[in-house]
């Protein structure tokens, strides 16, 4: 069994109009068994940034307070926020200062730059970048959720029809893995603010 | 002190100064060499840090050398971590760091020099200004070496926040030969622009040679 599925995880973001949108599933879990409903695997980094967090839990806390170090250093140094896409590349560069002893995670950066441009880019372990235009997953429900995202996807959605899409997505795609569910969170991000949502769903 | 010494090496050094435009950073330099045997093409004042970033020295030549081998050591690394340019402020900052470092270590002095740092960045134009003790400001316009004082009470008569690049190349050259000893010519001074294009560059002798018939005599 891979390191990567000890814990379980189920990640999207996706791109609308002016807005961006970052999903997960809350279980953590070893192995087969569920230990917690509530776990976090999305970060908030800035005003303008989410970093969402797949793999082995541990790795992820670890991880989740680096980049915040990190981000913070460079916020009182530079007195502005890190960008998006900085933020991806600084992920980049720790992950791969970690080539030979990887931590096991799958991180989706996801914001808006400067002009409200959403930005969704996931790395691997190491730190090779994916960037994209429109959605990504990770986590062990890669597949499903890849499958229904790209199904279900469309462009330009407003805020309100791509939270109804990602969550959508989410839920389906969450059904066909047992290493995930278990309760989910949803973050919309646009230029006027960010809502959060908590979803009802299958507890099993 | 050890830092005046430094002082004293910078007030020696060769008139450097440099203005802030509204769309874009110019800094010169004159470039006094102490034999007429020397071949002057081969010496160089203004350097480039990283491509949006350049600057001039005045004091102990050597001294630069190491600065600028070190400073963009530095400008590389952040553009490694983030693959971005370093904004001229944290490039001010880091070139400061170093210098206050060698003002507080043992066997080692204060570096003889004083620069001028001139960058494109996110918040525009910047001009900085770094002194041996490591103390750094952000100024529209300022001097450093041999008769810094007369070229800064020149240039705060002459300076406007509106001006434009080329106003401003016109009144550094002007400032410089304020104080110039001797004829100046394309291959004693130095000039070094940055411009909305963020690309720093220094102006070859010919460029400079139509800037100085531009003024006229």
């Amino acid at each position: 069994m891979s390191i990567y599925e000890y814990n379980g995880s189920a990640l999207i973001a996706m791109a609308g109009k002016e807005c961006v949108a970052i999903a997960s599933d809350t279980r953590f879990g070893v192995r087969n068994q569920t230990v917690w409903r509530e776990a976090q695997k999305i970060f908030q980094i800035n005003n303008k940034t989410f970093l969402g967090l797949g793999g082995l839990n541990t790795d992820i806390w670890t991880l989740k307070e680096t980049f915040r170090f990190h981000h913070n250093l460079y916020a009182l140094r530079e007195e502005r926020d890190m960008s998006p896409k900085v933020f991806a590349n600084l992920v980049s560069h720790v992950l791969y200062s970690h080539r030979f002893g990887p931590y096991f995670v799958s991180p989706i950066v996801c914001g808006l730059d400067d002009d409200n441009v959403p930005f969704l880019c996931g790395t691997d372990e190491i730190g090779a970048q994916e960037i994209t235009h429109d959605f990504i997953a990770t986590g062990t429900a890669v597949e499903s959720l890849m499958g229904v995202c790209e199904t279900f996807y469309k462009e330009n959605l407003e805020p309100e029809d791509l939270f109804e899409t990602i969550s959508q997505c989410l839920l389906a795609g969450v059904d066909r893995d047992c290493l995930s569910g278990w309760g989910a969170v949803v973050h919309v991000l646009t230029k006027d603010g960010i809502t959060t949502r908590k979803l009802k769903m299958r507890q099993d | 002190m050890q830092i005046e010494h430094a002082l004293r090496a910078v007030n020696k050094g060769g008139t450097a100064l440099g203005i802030k435009a509204s769309n874009g950073v110019v800094i010169v330099t004159e470039k006094k060499l102490p034999t007429p045997l020397i071949d002057e093409s081969s010496i160089e004042k203004i350097s480039v840090i990283t491509e949006t970033i350049g600057m001039v020295y005045a004091g102990v030549g050597p001294d630069f050398r190491l600065i600028l081998r070190k400073a963009r050591r530095q400008a590389e690394l952040y553009k490694l971590r983030y693959h971005e340019p370093i904004p001229v402020s944290q490039c001010a900052r880091e070139i400061a760091n170093i210098m206050q470092e060698y003002t507080q270590s043992g066997g080692v002095r204060p570096f003889g020099i004083s620069l001028l740092v001139a960058g494109y960045d996110h918040n525009g134009p910047q001009l900085y200004q770094v002194d041996p003790s490591g103390s750094f400001w952000a100024w529209k316009a300022s001097s450093i070496g041999k008769n810094s004082d007369n070229a800064k009470t020149f240039l705060e008569k002459r300076y406007s926040d509106s001006i434009s690049l080329e106003d401003a190349i016109n009144t550094a050259i002007l400032t410089l030969k304020e104080g110039f000893e001797g004829e100046m010519d394309e291959n004693n001074i130095e000039i070094g622009i940055v411009d909305e294009n963020k690309k720093f560059k220094c102006l070859k002798p010919s460029e400079i040679a139509d800037y100085l018939n531009e003024i006229g005599d």
